[in-house]
């Protein structure tokens, strides 16, 4: 079988492409999130040392995964822009940055919630929630970086750059982290010290995980969406459809 | 050494010594923002000494990065950097002298600056020398990578801020291997491992940033 | 006086095809092409705001083009091409002048960026052939504009370039400067030398070709 990718590479196509699959993906997350929470709350056992507060980490643990992951998803797309020129993979990073921002930022309001009924402390300076915070502020210092720049080509590939100065300062921002805080000890309690991991458990993150996946994907195509009528508000197929919606 | 790269590099470090209050400014600052903590923490010694590596380097970090918005904002306005682009030297290779020009005009000044100061924190003489080697070894890395960031920002709106944004998270590993290493010997710990990974960091930029920084400055001179 | 103006006559041209820019959401040109070669010119043409000063930017390498491509002698121009680069010689509508430098001191200097070696002596005669020379020693910062720019024209006489690509040499010169800078460029074209110029004067430069790129769509 043989697909032209390159013929879905271009906005124009691409745009009436995007708006067929988001109904998919939002009903898969919807799906994928009531069978999660469900198993989360209904099914998992009551942790017996931590009570019902370890529920969070249906929501934490995800989310925690989905910062991470969407930051080195939005520098591929960023770096396949940068080195093809391509448009489209420039949009897809922009459009990724929030939602991963946003994941970040729940996995750090988890994270802390967790943390007041464990710790009885809104706040640890945790290895994990330290790299959360910093992941967080390369996050917005890449979404105030684009906005920053009038040009949006000289913003997408601004962008791109940065994301990959980034993607490679992660593990090393991860690692002094994680030594800052061993030499530190006695004041910190590791996340890692979470419930043991019971199957059930661990269906119910994978599945709001998943949830989380379907969610990034349908946000991210509806903001590919609109950022590509704002660049191609000048082109024919632009002025075409908006005057078919009148 | 290379003739053009010797030529950027004479040519920044006599811009530098033209316009010696730019360089006045960073020491200052430096100097200022270590001297307000003692003010708003109190006098005690032992506190002092216990904060003094995290303040001394903050201190530092934030001195550089205000220098930076000026590393490439000239030659950006005049000409100078289309110009720099346009030879027919590597980009990358062009920039580590201006790398170089930035770090001896405003890290260097901040390393010899730092002892005096951190006699003011009660810091004792062993921590004294490591607070100097660690500054020495951690100061160009920031240089290295906060050059990406202003080549990212030039002719940005609020680029002064922007780049703080940008670039301080990236410093962080620098912050901790730096201030680690002086917190190590003040325990009477050896510094030794702080220390290599603070070289490593430096070294890790000399070979990526300058590479970063070209790229970045092709995309804002567009 | 002696000055470097002696191109040592290469056989290379500059091909560009294709080429397409778009600023913002505005097409500046499409599909713009040329062939330059030794001893021939274009003058590129246009209103403001028709892309002149884009385009020239592309073909200095300082501005990546939407689509097309640029070969130097044969071979494809990519960014930061040193190659390419140590043939060019590129005056945009920045000078590229040190304000805190003398303007002998931003001559020298920027000289021995692109790779030539100069003494005090060289560069002196080059501000004096644009009658500057007077200002030698003065910051660029006290200079007017049209001294200015003429600091920035005098490496017309320090380059072994044998590719010019100049923005608008002529504005703000005088009538005398004006005349200055069309022999140096007669020089050059009798030289073998090529030079792509946007200008709004009137100037008769005589190469054994000449070519009008207008970019009005």
């Amino acid at each position: 079988m043989h697909i032209n990718w390159f013929k879905y590479s271009s906005p124009q196509t691409f745009y009436p492409l995007a708006g067929k699959m988001i109904p998919w993906f939002a009903w898969l997350a919807v799906v994928f999130a009531i069978a999660g929470l469900y198993i989360g709350f209904a099914i998992a056992p009551t942790d017996f040392q931590q009570g019902e507060a370890y529920r969070i980490i249906f929501l934490h643990v995800p989310a925690a995964w989905m910062s991470m992951v969407i930051y080195i998803v939005m520098a591929g797309w960023a770096a396949l822009g940068l080195v093809l020129n391509a448009r489209l993979s420039a949009m897809m990073a922009q459009a990724l940055a929030p939602t991963g921002a946003i994941f970040t930022f729940i996995a750090l309001v988890t994270g802390s919630l967790w943390g007041k009924p464990m710790w009885g402390t809104w706040w640890v300076w945790d290895a994990r929630l330290t790299s959360e915070l910093i992941l967080l502020f390369l996050y917005l210092g890449f979404i105030a970086l684009q906005s920053s720049i009038d040009d949006a080509r000289r913003a997408d590939r601004a962008g791109a750059l940065l994301a990959l100065v980034g993607v490679v300062n992660v593990p090393i921002i991860y690692f002094s982290v994680k030594w800052w805080n061993t030499l530190h000890q006695g004041s910190t309690i590791s996340m890692g010290a979470a419930p043991k991991m019971v199957t059930t458990m661990l269906t119910g993150m994978l599945l709001m995980a998943l949830a989380f996946w379907m969610y990034t994907i349908a946000v991210a195509l509806m903001r590919v969406r609109c950022i590509i009528l704002e660049r191609e508000r000048s082109a024919e197929w632009v002025k075409q459809l908006s005057g078919a919606d009148l | 050494m290379n003739n053009a790269w010797i030529t950027v590099l004479r040519r920044d470090l006599l811009l530098a010594l033209r316009r010696r209050s730019d360089v006045a400014t960073t020491l200052f600052f430096f100097l200022i923002v270590s001297s307000l903590f003692p003010l708003g923490i109190g006098p005690e010694p032992a506190v002092l000494s216990s904060i003094a590596p995290g303040v001394l380097w903050v201190a530092a970090l934030l001195a550089g990065m205000l220098s930076l918005t000026r590393l490439f904002a000239t030659d950006y306005v005049d000409g100078s950097l289309e110009q720099m682009i346009l030879s027919p030297q590597p980009l990358a290779f062009l920039v580590t002298a201006k790398i170089l020009a930035h770090w001896i005009v405003c890290g260097l000044p901040v390393v010899l600056l730092a002892p005096v100061i951190g006699l003011q924190y009660a810091l004792p003489n062993d921590a004294l020398l490591v607070l100097v080697l660690a500054l020495l070894l951690g100061t160009p890395a920031l240089s290295l990578i906060g050059a990406i960031g202003a080549a990212l920002t030039l002719g940005v709106r609020g680029s002064g801020l922007l780049i703080a944004l940008l670039v301080l998270p990236l410093y962080i590993p620098v912050l901790i291997f730096g201030a680690g290493a002086v917190a190590a010997s003040q325990h009477g710990m050896s510094a030794q491992a702080h220390l290599s990974l603070l070289a490593a960091c430096s070294l890790l930029s000399i070979v990526l940033a300058p590479m970063a920084t070209a790229a970045a400055l092709r995309i804002s001179v567009e | 006086m002696q000055h470097l103006s002696g191109i040592a006559l290469i056989y290379k041209k500059l091909l560009a095809q294709g080429l397409t820019c778009i600023r913002g959401d505005r097409v500046l040109f499409r599909n713009v092409g040329f062939t330059l070669e030794n001893g021939s010119l274009i003058y590129v043409l246009g209103e403001n705001g028709s892309g002149k000063s884009s385009l020239l930017r592309i073909l200095s390498g300082l501005l990546i083009p939407e689509s097309g491509e640029l070969f130097w002698d044969g071979k494809l121009i990519k960014p930061g091409d040193e190659n390419y680069h140590s043939d060019l010689l590129y005056i945009g509508h920045l000078n590229g002048l040190k304000d805190d430098l003398t303007a002998a001191e931003n001559l020298l200097m920027s000289a021995r960026l692109s790779g030539y070696k100069v003494t005090a002596q060289t560069v002196l005669n080059a501000l004096r052939e644009i009658g500057v020379g007077r200002c030698s020693n003065l910051p660029v910062r006290v200079l007017s504009q049209g001294q200015k720019r003429r600091v920035a024209l005098a490496r017309l006489w320090l380059t072994e370039s044998p590719l010019w690509i100049l923005d608008e040499p002529f504005a703000a010169l005088d009538a005398t400067s004006v005349d200055v800078l069309v022999t140096r460029l007669n020089q050059h074209m009798v030289n073998g030398g090529m030079a792509i110029i946007t200008t709004h004067q009137d100037v008769v430069i005589n190469a054994q070709f000449t070519q009008n790129l207008r970019l009005d769509s």
